[in-house]
């Protein structure tokens, strides 16, 4: 009895306090971040102006002035869109395929695509290079868009394979005897059933697209640099020039948080595979 | 026929104002410093002059290293203008890689320290010219050592820097009497090891090319570190450069630092003074020497235009320019570069160290010499450098964690480093 009112007790208070405390803890950098973006770079690293400072636009106003960040923001919002809308439109049919016609060839399938993903990107970085000069798409959205659709899609699939997956084959052979073609069965079926999984891949695919740096830095010069490269830019080896760092980042990762705010439920169903079905 | 014409002379007239427009048109790609932010600012003045279209790409030091040599290596054509340091530009103009650099007789090409030419050379042809350079020197709490009842004069020995630092270490107060890079990297831990082992007579290599590691010169040169930081160091030093250095001498934790000349322009504590760097005895002082450059690749469409921007980026009136500039002033103009800067009574009343920083600059010894068969003070100007570098700074910082001892270090980085070197043809 005692046990019992013992955990009931960790449950009513201990379980919120904990969940607060580990969100705190994660959540603190950004808001170190977001706190270190209103202060002067000399002020960002002395001890006694940590939480207590006057605060200063000064970071944000010299980043839109002198670094031209909607430049490097429409870049971002072009290349994650289309490259996720990519993703999805050759993600969706392949996932069904593996799902509902699989075949013995299906598991290495998947495997292999997963594989991809281990290889190290630096491996690939100079064939890449070359390849980009060689057909003329260096620095170039097309680039971009397709290098960032092309690394994300093995996870898309895999993600939406596990959705698909769940879907009882049986709708989809009743669609099948109704005289459904495919394209009928993935859009007038699949897609209504599975769109919380659907959602929530794209969502992630975008975050990924948005926040990839390995790339977007090495692949772009001036007309496809995206946001990542602005920050790549403002890290100095010599001087400490934190506040300005913060505001770029701050305004870099600004709009992923407020639509990642916004779509939280299905990034949590996405990010545990449905495991708190 | 009349349509052919002037669908011609149309075309003729695209390709012309085409080609006239991507004359104008200049890509610049850069290093984070502070230098050339400014001048992204100051250089409005210049594209209002000459209708020249500036495009800045700004990246960090490693990326930038990465990208340009990549550019490069697939056969440039992405920067008109690129950011090099005193490590590549002459072995980079030895292979063809970046133009040369023959400036009008205006430009004063003498007035550039002689240090900084020299290393920027390849065979007396300059490759790429400074925008900003710099030297390393010790700066330390005055407060402090007068406290602690011991001075620090220039060019000191190391055991007198010993000495002080044990003087003026207080952990229990959280002042540590020492603080110096040992995060490991070739222009981390190691660009101020190696002046280190050159003020006590080492060198990376020996005549033949072969790694020197195994000399007493090195062994000495280690332990003397090892021991200076690890017992008046902060904690975690082999976490510890610049950046990390800088944050805790202004939070009043350092008593001595030896590191960049730039370090004093961002010292916020009071009571610092300036000393030139120790040595062990030796004609070669403990002060490195470093240029950031601006040079044109060999692949560059715009090089005439290219060469005339560096001509006007690095000249005198440029230096005119920032030091005249409202949101500059002459505390910010380039320094380590012209010899006529330092001569300007305005920069001498801005920048407390000037005099420290020229006398630490001149002093360098970048040119080959008996003891040290190649170009550079803290680096070789070798392309194998930055692999060997890499590879001996991870032992370093082993050494002065604890993980190692110094002789299983120093061994194992002769045996990596007389690996590279094989490997790259210097010897059988």
């Amino acid at each position: 009895m005692a046990i019992v009112a013992q955990s009931s007790k960790f449950g009513t208070y201990g379980r919120p306090i904990l969940a607060w405390a580990v969100g705190l803890l994660f959540f603190f950098p950004i808001f170190y971040m977001v706190m270190t973006s209103f202060k002067t770079d000399a002020d960002a690293v002395k001890p006694e102006f940590l939480f207590f400072f006057t605060p200063t636009l000064d970071n944000y106003l010299n980043m839109a002035e002198n670094y031209d960040y909607w430049r490097f923001a429409k870049n971002s919002v072009i290349t994650a869109v289309l490259a996720t809308v990519f993703t999805m439109f050759v993600g969706i049919p392949a996932a069904y395929a593996m799902a509902f016609n699989p075949s013995r060839a299906t598991k290495d399938v998947l495997m292999w695509m997963l594989s991809t993903k281990m290889l190290p990107a630096a491996a690939v970085l100079y064939p890449m290079i070359y390849l980009a000069k060689g057909i003329g798409l260096y620095d170039t959205k097309v680039l971009i868009v397709t290098v960032l659709s092309l690394i994300n899609l093995p996870i898309a699939i895999w993600m939406l394979f596990t959705y698909f997956k769940e879907i009882p084959k049986d709708i989809i052979e009743a669609g099948k005897m109704d005289g459904v073609n495919t394209w009928g069965e993935i859009k007038e079926i699949l897609v209504p059933l599975a769109w919380g999984g659907i959602a929530s891949t794209a969502l992630l695919i975008f975050i990924f697209c948005w926040n990839e740096a390995y790339w977007t830095v090495r692949l772009t010069t001036i007309d496809a640099a995206t946001l990542s490269k602005l920050i790549e830019g403002n890290r100095a080896p010599e001087g400490l020039f934190f506040g300005r760092l913060s505001a770029v980042s701050t305004a870099a990762v600004g709009p992923i948080v407020v639509l990642g705010w916004f779509c939280q439920k299905q990034l949590v169903q996405g990010l545990t595979f449905g495991a708190v079905k | 026929m009349k349509l052919r014409n002037a669908l011609c002379t149309a075309s003729a007239v695209a390709m012309v104002a085409g080609a006239a427009y991507a004359q104008e048109s200049l890509t610049i790609a850069i290093v984070n410093n502070g230098h050339m932010i400014n001048m992204q600012t100051v250089a409005e003045a210049y594209t209002a002059e000459t209708g020249v279209e500036l495009n800045w790409v700004s990246l960090e030091e490693g990326v930038l290293r990465e990208q340009v040599t990549s550019d490069t290596a697939t056969g440039g054509g992405q920067y008109d203008i690129i950011n090099i340091g005193m490590q590549e530009a002459p072995i980079w103009g030895q292979a063809g890689w970046i133009e040369p650099l023959n400036f009008g007789a205006d430009y004063d090409v003498d007035d550039i320290l002689p240090a900084m030419r020299a290393g920027l050379s390849y065979e007396g042809q300059l490759y790429a010219a400074p925008f900003y350079g710099e030297s390393s020197m010790v700066m330390y709490r005055k407060d402090l050592a007068d406290a602690a009842g011991v001075t620090i004069k220039d060019n000191d020995s190391w055991a007198r820097i010993m000495q002080a630092a044990s003087a003026m270490h207080d952990p229990d107060n959280g002042v540590y009497g020492a603080c110096l890079r040992g995060k490991p990297g070739w222009g981390d831990n190691m660009a101020f090891l190696t002046t280190v082992v050159n003020s006590f007579g080492g060198a990376w290599f020996d005549a033949d090319m072969r790694p020197a590691l195994d000399t007493a010169m090195w062994n000495e040169a280690v332990n003397f570190y090892v021991d200076l930081l690890g017992n008046y160091g902060p904690p975690g030093s082999e976490g510890n450069s610049f950046n990390e250095i800088l944050a805790l001498y202004n939070e009043g934790k350092c008593g001595l630092w030896i590191d960049a000349t730039i370090a004093a322009s961002f010292l916020t504590v009071d009571g610092v003074a300036y000393a030139q760097s120790p040595n062990a005895g030796n004609p070669v002082g403990a002060n490195w020497l470093w240029a950031w450059a601006m040079a044109v690749p060999a692949g560059s469409p715009n090089t005439e235009a290219a060469v005339a921007f560096i001509e006007w980026a690095t000249s005198k009136d440029y230096v005119q320019a920032v030091g005249n500039h409202p949101d500059f002033g002459w505390g910010a103009v380039p320094t380590g570069q012209r010899a006529s800067t330092y001569e300007l009574p305005e920069f001498q009343a801005a920048a407390g160290f000037a005099a420290a920083e020229m006398a630490a600059i001149e002093s360098a010894a970048p040119a080959a010499t008996d003891i040290k068969p190649y170009v550079g003070v803290q680096f070789a100007a070798i392309p194998e450098f930055p692999e060997v570098g890499s590879v001996v700074a991870q032992e370093m910082a082993a050494a002065l964690s604890g993980a190692k001892s110094v002789e299983e270090a120093l061994a194992a980085s002769q045996a990596a480093a007389d690996a590279i070197m094989r490997e790259a043809g210097y010897y059988d």
